[in-house]
C-alpha cells in the first residue's frame, strides 16, 4: 500500500523518538505516541498518516534500548522505517515488535515522495520518482521472527526460540 | 584457531564452539529490567503466557530510573513491578539501592557470565569479563522466561592501550577519544576488547567507564580480560569465589587492532548534541556552563566523588554554577558519607540527590532551562537528553567537572589538581 515519505537526518536517537521528559507516559503508549519523534520534527506526530514511511540517514535509533521507541513509531501508523543504517538494539527491537526496518539508500527518496514497499521482494518503489530501490533480505533468524509478527507471537506459537 | 573474549563467552553458553559472524542460542546467567522498561517486560511476559521465570534467582528488577517517584504515573509503574516481583519471586532491588549497572557490577557481574538487561548501558558489566549487553523489553522478557537468547557472535575490535596517563586524564578521556575516532556507529555490533598496560594498572572503578560507553560507538559488548584487579574488586564486594581467569587466546582473530599511547592523551569533551562530537579541551575555547552534574552509571563511583571532593575541598563552586552530585549506588553513597566526601561536597555548595538515573536522561531532577549549558559526567548528550531540547550538554570526566564547577567555564583539570 503506498504511503508518504517523512524525511529525517543522520543520528536520530531514541531520545529524539521517545524523549525522557515523557517518562511518565511509558505505560500509556497511545499518549506517548503523540510525542513520537517530537524533538527531531515537531510536525511529524500530528500529521503522520497510517501507511506512511519514516525515511532517515545513518545510524537511526542510536542510544537507549527503550522498546517504546519503535513501538510508538509503529503505533503512529508507520509502515516501515527506511534508513541508510540502524543502531543495533533499535534494529533488533523493530524486528521483535514486527516493525519492518529497511536498510536502503535513502538519498533516492525526498520528503513527501510516495513509496510502496514489497518486503518479500526486497523492493522499494518510489512512485513519485518512478524508480526502484532494492534492499538486502534480513538475516534468516529475523525473517522467521518478522514472519510471525514479532518474537512474542513466535514463542507463543512454537513454545521456543527460533532455531539457529 | 584461537578465540576472542566474545567468542569464548558465547561458545561457553551455546554448548558449541562458535566464531564471529555465526549466530547461536545462548544460555543467560542473569536477565534484568528496571522501571523504565519493566512494565513493558511484565506485559510481554503475560502475552507469552509465562507464569514462571526460568530461574527467579537469576532475574532482577531494579527501581532506579525515576526515584523517588516524581509523579503518580511513575508510582503506578513502580507498584506494578513491586507486585510482579513479589508474585513471581524474582530478585527485587528497591528504589535507593542504586543505578542498575552499578549494582550489577557490585553484586551480579563476574567473568564468564552472560547478562542481558533492558538498558543499553548493560555493557558496563563487561568490565568484569561478562558478555553483558542491552536489549529491548521483548528480548529480555523471552530471556527471563526461557533462560536463553539468540546472539550473533560479534567481530572484535582490539584496543591496546599502553603507558601512564598524564595528569588530569582518566578512563573517561580514553573512551571519549575512541568514540571520536570511531564515530557513533563505528563499532556497530562489534565487541570492543580493552587491554594493555594502562588497563592492567587501572582500578575497576575506572575500568567500568570503558565498556559502559562502548555502546556510544554502537558496540554490542565492551570487554576487559579478568585479572588481579578484577579479583581485588570481587573480593571487596565479598564475591571472591566468583572469580575465574578469562582472556582471549593469543592467536585470536581481530577485525581491527588499535594501539593507543596513553601518555599522549589530553582531557576530552563531547560537545552537544552528539556523543561522537569529541574535541580535546584545548580546542573548545571558553565555554561557560550553568550547571555541573556528577552522576550516572558512567562516572559516579566513590573514586569519582573523591576526586571531585579533593578538588573542591575548602572552596566554593562558582556563584554562576549549580553543582548536582548523584552517587551511583547506596553503597557508594554510604562510603562517601563515612569518609567525609559528602560533607566536603556539601560544604562546597553541591546538591546531593538519591542514587538513580533520572537526571541523566531527563526523567527527574536538575532539568536545565532554555539555552543553558550543562557539564556532565554522564554518557549521552543528545538533544533533549536532560529533559529540555533547548539546553546543551557537554560530557567529560569527574575531575573536569570539579574544575568546571569552580571556574564556571569548562576547565582543564590540571589547572585545579
Amino acid at each position: 500500500m503506498p504511503g508518504k515519505a517523512w524525511k529525517f537526518g543522520d543520528g536520530i536517537s531514541t531520545d529524539h523518538i521517545a524523549p525522557g521528559r515523557y517518562f511518565h507516559l511509558r505505560s500509556n503508549l497511545p499518549e506517548l505516541a503523540k510525542h513520537v519523534l517530537e524533538d527531531a520534527r515537531a510536525d511529524f506526530a500530528p500529521n503522520v498518516k497510517k501507511g506512511d514511511f519514516v525515511v532517515a540517514g545513518r545510524n537511526f535509533g542510536l542510544g537507549s534500548s527503550r522498546e517504546h521507541a519503535p513501538t510508538i513509531i509503529k503505533m503512529a501508523g508507520v509502515a516501515a522505517v527506511i534508513a541508510k543504517s540502524f543502531a543495533r538494539i533499535f534494529y533488533r527491537n523493530c524486528i521483535n515488535i514486527g516493525l519492518p526496518a529497511i536498510i536502503a539508500d535513502s538519498d533516492q527518496i525526498d520528503e513527501g515522495d510516495t513509496l510502496d514497499v514489497d518486503l518479500a521482494a526486497g523492493k522499494i518503489r518510489n512512485l513519485t520518482k518512478s524508480i526502484e530501490l532494492n534492499f538486502p533480505p534480513l538475516p534468516e533468524v529475523m525473517t522467521k521472527i518478522l514472519k510471525e509478527g514479532g518474537l512474542i507471537p513466535y514463542v507463543k506459537k512454537y513454545g521456543e526460540l527460533p532455531e539457529i | 584457531m584461537g578465540k576472542t573474549l566474545a567468542e569464548k563467552l558465547v561458545s561457553s553458553h551455546a554448548g558449541k564452539s562458535v566464531s564471529a559472524g555465526e549466530s547461536a542460542i545462548a544460555r543467560v546467567d542473569y536477565a534484568f529490567t528496571h522501571d523504565a522498561s519493566g512494565p513493558l517486560v511484565v506485559k510481554k511476559l503475560k502475552e507469552i503466557g509465562a507464569n514462571k521465570l526460568f530461574d527467579p534467582k537469576k532475574v532482577i528488577i531494579f527501581i532506579d530510573h525515576a526515584v523517588p517517584s516524581p509523579r503518580m504515573e511513575v508510582s503506578n509503574d513502580h507498584a506494578i513491578l513491586r507486585e510482579f516481583a513479589k508474585s513471581i519471586g524474582c530478585i527485587f532491588e528497591e528504589a535507593g539501592t542504586g543505578i542498575c549497572h552499578q549494582v550489577v557490577a557490585e553484586k551480579y557481574s563476574a567473568p564468564g557470565r552472560i547478562i542481558v538487561g533492558t538498558d543499553s548501558h548493560t555493557v558496563m558489566g563487561g568490565a568484569l569479563g561478562a558478555f553483558a549487553t542491552g536489549m529491548g523489553a521483548t528480548d529480555v522478557s523471552v530471556a527471563m522466561a526461557f533462560g536463553k537468547t539468540w546472539l550473533r557472535v560479534p567481530e572484535t575490535y582490539r584496543f591496546i592501550i599502553d603507558g601512564k596517563m598524564p595528569k588530569g586524564v582518566y578512563s573517561k578521556d580514553i573512551i571519549l577519544h575512541l568514540i571520536g575516532i570511531l564515530g557513533a556507529e563505528g563499532a556497530t555490533y562489534k565487541s570492543m576488547e580493552f587491554e594493555g598496560s594502562t588497563i592492567r594498572n587501572m582500578e575497576m572503578s575506572e575500568r567500568l567507564v570503558l565498556p559502559n560507553m562502548s555502546v556510544e560507538a554502537g558496540a554490542k559488548v565492551g570487554l576487559i580480560p579478568s585479572d588481579l584487579k578484577t579479583q581485588a574488586y570481587l573480593k571487596q564486594m565479598g564475591r571472591m569465589h566468583e572469580y575465574i581467569e578469562l582472556s582471549a587466546d593469543a592467536d585470536a582473530q581481530y577485525e581491527k587492532t588499535f594501539e593507543i599511547d596513553a601518555t599522549k592523551l589530553t582531557p576530552m569533551v563531547s560537545l552537544p548534541h552528539a556523543v561522537d562530537n569529541v574535541k580535546s579541551i584545548d580546542e573548545i575555547g571558553e565555554v561557560k556552563v550553568d550547571q555541573v552534574f556528577v552522576g550516572s552509571c558512567t562516572n559516579a563511583r566513590l573514586e569519582d566523588l573523591r576526586i571531585v571532593a579533593s578538588m573542591l575541598k575548602g572552596k566554593k563552586v562558582a556563584p554562576s554554577v549549580r553543582l548536582v552530585v548523584t552517587p551511583a549506588s547506596r553503597k557508594i553513597y554510604m562510603d562517601a558519607v563515612k569518609d567525609g566526601t559528602i560533607e566536603t561536597l556539601l560544604e562546597a555548595g553541591a546538591v546531593i540527590t538519591p542514587s538513580g538515573c533520572g537526571m541523566c536522561f531527563g526523567a527527574l531532577g536538575g532539568v536545565p532551562a532554555d539555552g543553558e549549558r550543562v557539564f556532565s559526567t554522564t554518557n549521552r548528550n543528545f538533544q533533549g537528553r536532560m529533559g529540555n531540547p533547548k539546553a546543551f550538554t557537554y560530557l567529560g570526566s569527574p575531575a573536569m567537572a570539579a574544575a568546571t564547577a569552580l571556574r564556571g567555564v569548562i576547565t582543564h583539570p590540571a589547572e585545579v589538581l
